[in-house]
Order: structure tokens, then sequence, then C-alpha cells
């Protein structure tokens, strides 16, 4: 397989507080690639640096063979990475309709007078969109809740439309950050056949997720971060058994 | 001659290009959370620029709608550069600053543009010359002029082309996505830089198009008309609920009703001891009761929504 991301030595301080420390890991495409820690040990600082959201005080990021130009949102969604947010972050006074069209944005043209003088082009586009959109919307499940304003969704249904708008983007790699935080058995169990699907369909994932369960079962891969450092990166079953990670859950050392 | 039928006439006229402005405000606000308090200068260029196209295009025997409409042209493009301009100059390098800071540079470019307009245009009053057709009808009694009906008409249909490009267009779902969460509209690939210098640009052409209805339809243009003309539409988009497109132009007809409708019978109601030039009096008082009662503005969210 071939390598997908490839951070190397990234950092990220806070003040005086080293949230991450010369993170160093690889995601091999159409892998999923799960991120695991207690609380705090820097998982989403390492999303939000990936995506763009926080500037990184060193180390660099290869994607797809090169580097990634990161504190710069639209950029890194441009280069095909995509995510979810833990706190779901929707346009909640749009329709789940047009959040995912919004995703769009990346992968279709600008032409502002072609909005504006509504040229056959522009109306084809929007037609297009249009209908990509609902697409998704048939894909994450939720295709009866096109036209429902987003903040009316359901917690379950919300985090399928996250994902929805997420996917618009053609991401080559699509984060999410818990996407099981809050759910109940049977949501976790139809959010794992999605992202089984997502696998199936060629996306490489990279999972942030508290439920180890669903981690174990579900990931190729397990990296996981203790005070803002990788302890341990390996597949499920080795992480498992390796006592510095038992460590850092359990606290104490191991019997 | 009926008085009320009258006022409201007169009222819709001046509501519809309080509206315009007032659209100009409330996007901003909407968007960016800004105060664009030089907006109502940007009107007054608009204004004065469609001045200096009309005399000589007119001078020069053209008919008088098609020297408005280069006129209108001129200064749209005028406008829309000037407002690209102070966003990018004045606003963008304070886009994180306090509150405050962005609110008193407005106030600064405010006071630059007027100057610049008085250097410009001298501190005379110029009349407009009348190239509208602004023949009378009586309308059950009361009197309506073509040139009412036209700026009654062109705002309302500019007002219908803009709540459909908000509402239908990838721009405008860009737009609602940025106003409502930037960094997240950012990582779905919306530039949000170019989408609130687009927001400036838009509102500064309706901010043209309304100063060259406001100069038309009072006949004069002068170098201090903005201030007075953007403060009343500060006010309708703050009526109607600031941030809100439907609420800015209920807010500026409803403003522009109260205004004339006050105009009308304040001296009735005070027996002669306040005159009609008290007309702004009713036009903040009714402000003042709008905010207390509901300090949103008619149409705006709960504050708790916008979080």
């Amino acid at each position: 397989m071939s390598a997908l991301l490839e951070a190397r030595g990234v950092g990220k301080k806070f003040g005086g507080v080293q949230a991450l420390k010369d993170v160093t890991l690889t995601i091999n495409a159409g892998e999923i690639y799960g991120l695991i820690g207690p609380n705090g040990a820097g998982k989403t600082t390492f999303f939000n640096v990936l995506t763009g959201l926080y500037t990184r005080d060193g180390g660099e990021v290869l994607f797809a063979g090169s580097p990634l130009r990161l504190g710069s949102p639209h950029e890194v969604t441009r280069a095909g990475i995509a995510r979810t947010f833990q706190n779901i972050r929707l346009f909640g006074n749009m329709t789940a309709r047009e959040n995912v069209m919004v995703g769009r944005h990346a992968r279709t043209g600008a032409g502002v007078l072609g909005a504006v003088f509504r040229s056959a082009a522009a109306r084809a586009e929007e037609a297009a969109i249009r209908r990509r959109a609902d697409e998704l919307l048939h894909y994450v499940g939720i295709a009866d809740r096109g036209d429902d304003l987003a903040r009316h969704l359901s917690y379950g249904d919300q985090r399928r439309l996250e994902i929805a708008r997420a996917l618009a983007t053609e991401p080559k790699l699509l984060a999410l950050d818990e996407p099981a935080a809050g759910m109940n058995a049977t949501e976790t169990a139809a959010l794992r056949v999605l992202v089984e699907g997502l696998r199936a369909d060629g996306v490489t994932v990279l999972l942030i997720e508290h439920d180890v369960k669903l981690v174990m079962g579900l990931c190729d891969r397990v990296a996981v971060l203790d005070y803002g450092e990788k302890i341990a990166e390996d597949v499920p079953a080795a992480v498992q058994k390796n006592p510095k990670v038992i460590e850092a859950y359990l606290g104490g050392s191991v019997a | 001659m009926d008085i009320l039928l009258q006022q409201i006439f007169n009222g819709l006229t001046l509501g519809s290009i309080y509206a315009l402005v007032a659209l100009g405000y409330t996007m901003v606000y909407g968007i960016m959370g800004l105060i664009n308090f030089a907006h109502g200068e940007v009107v007054m260029v608009g204004a004065l620029v469609a001045l200096s196209v009309m005399k000589p295009l007119a001078a020069a025997g053209l008919p008088g709608p098609l020297v408005v409409l280069v006129a209108l042209l001129v200064a749209a493009l005028v406008c829309m550069a000037l407002g690209f301009t102070i966003e990018r100059v004045a606003y963008r390098p304070l886009r994180n600053a306090p509150r405050l800071a962005p609110l008193i540079t407005a106030i600064g470019v405010s006071i630059v543009l007027q100057q610049l307009a008085m250097l410009i245009w001298g501190r005379s009053y110029h009349a407009v010359p009348p190239l509208l057709p602004a023949e009378s009808h009586e309308v059950l009694g009361a009197q309506i002029t073509e040139l009412q009906l036209i700026i009654m008409l062109v705002a309302a249909l500019t007002m219908a082309g803009l709540i459909l490009l908000v509402n239908r267009t990838k721009l405008g779902r860009a737009m609602r996505a940025t106003a409502e969460n930037p960094a997240i509209a950012g990582l779905m690939g919306v530039d949000a830089n170019r989408i609130i210098a687009l927001t400036f640009i838009i509102g500064s052409a309706l901010a043209a198009l309304a100063g060259v209805l406001v100069s038309a339809n009072y006949g004069i243009a002068h170098y201090h008309m903005g201030f007075i003309l953007g403060l009343k539409a500060f006010t309708a988009a703050v009526l109607g609920g600031i941030g809100n497109l439907a609420g800015a132009m209920v807010g500026g007809v409803l403003l522009g009703l109260i205004e004339a409708l006050g105009a009308g019978y304040i001296g009735d109601l005070t027996g002669g001891i306040l005159g009609s030039h008290y007309q702004d009096v009713f036009a903040f008082f009714v402000l003042i009761v709008v905010l207390i009662f509901r300090p949103s503005g008619l149409m705006g969210e709960k504050v708790s929504e916008r979080a």
C-alpha cells in the first residue's frame, strides 16, 4: 500500500503547553486508520492542525506526495482532506441539502457573474450540485431529510449529514472526529456499516474515537497518543497488548 | 386631496430607498458582524458620480432615461470599486481585532469620504437635472408621480433579485454559510475573504442605485447627503432586525411610512407646536419603542440562535 499522508515531527504549543510533540505517522491509501488516546492526549489538536484550523509549530505533512500548506482550511480541503467535528458543526439555519451543496464548493467553478446573470452554465452546474447532494444524502441514509433545516435533524442524522457534507468535497482522506460520541448502540452499529462502506468505495478514513471496541473492530491500523506523543502504532491486536498503551489508559505500571 | 394616501405614496417611495441602503448595512453585518458606518457615504458618492456623468451627457442632448442608465452604471462601478477598497484597506486588517476597532475605523472612513467628496464636488448643493419622467397622476384623490413609481418598481425588482441571489445561487449559499460559520465554510472550500469582498461589492452597487434614486427624488445632491440617509437606513436595518435581508426591506419601508405619516400629521397632533421638520423624531421614537420590546428587531432572530 502507498502512503497517502505522512506527518513528520508535527508539534503544537498552546502557551506553555506542548499539546503535540514530534508526532510522526503514516496513513496508507485505502485503510481505516484509528487515532486513540486518553482525554487531552492531543487527538483533536492533531486533527485541527491537519485540517488547517490550527497552525503548527514545527514538522511537516506530506499529502499524496506533496507538502500540505497548513493553516489555510480551504486549500487543505482542495488538496483532498475533509473532516467532521466532535461537536457537530453544521450550518444550522440551512437545509440538509444546502449543507451538502456548500461542500461542493471546493470542487466546482466560482463564476460570480454566472450566478448573478443565471447563465446556462451556472444553471447546469447548480443542477449538478443539487443532484450530487441528493446522492450523498441518500448514501448516508437521510435522503428524506433534504428539505429540513440542519438544526431540526436528530443527533444521529446530524452526524450523517456532516459526513455527507465532508464527502461532497470529494476527499481522498476523510477524518472523523469521534463520530460515535453520544450515539446509542444501534446508531453506532449503523455508523460502522457506513464507515466500512466508505472503505469499500475507496475512501481512506482517519478515525478518532473514544469507543475502543469500535476502533479495534473497524480499523486496519491504530496509533495511540498520550500527552501529545505517539506511543504506539500497529494493527489493533498488537496495540491492545502494548504495555505502554495499557499504562496510558489504566494508569500505573503493568503487573 | 387625500393627505393620508398622499403620505403613504411619499412614504413608500422614501422607504424603498431606505430599504436599498439598509440592505447594504444588513448584508455586511450578517456576514461579519460589522456595522459599516461608511455605507451612507458610498450612497453619496454614487449620487455625485452619477450627477457628474449626467450633466455632460444631458447637455449633449441624449434622451433622459438613457443618460440616467449610463450614469447609474458608472456610479455602480465606481461604488463597487470603492466598497471593495474600503473592505480591503480599512476592515480586513482588523478582521480579528476587538469589535470597537473596526467600528471606529468605519466612522473614520466615513469622514474621509465626506471630505474627499467636498474637495471634488465642492460644498454647494447641486441640482440634479430632471431626466426621468415625473408626470403626476391622480390615484384615489392623491398624486403619484411617474418618478415615484419608477423608484418603487426599481427598488422592488432589485430586492427580489437579491433575495433570489442569496437563496437560490451558489454564491448566496456561500454567503449564508460564511455568515453562520466562517471557519467551517472555509473548510468546505469557501474562500471567506472573497465572499466578504463580494458582499461589500454587491452592497455598494445597491448603494449607488439608492444614491441615484434619492437624488432624483429630491432633485439635489451634496457632499453630506450620505450621513443622515445612512443613519436612517441603519435605523431601518435595526428596526427590521439587523442581519436579516427581509427585515431590512420591511424596516426600510416601514421607516419611510412612519416618517411620511409623521411629517403629515405631527402638526395636527401637537396642535401646531411641532412642525413637519420634526419627522425624524417620529422615526427614532418608533425605533426606541421597537427595541425596548423586541431588542433583536421586528424580524431578527433571537440572539441565542446566532451564537
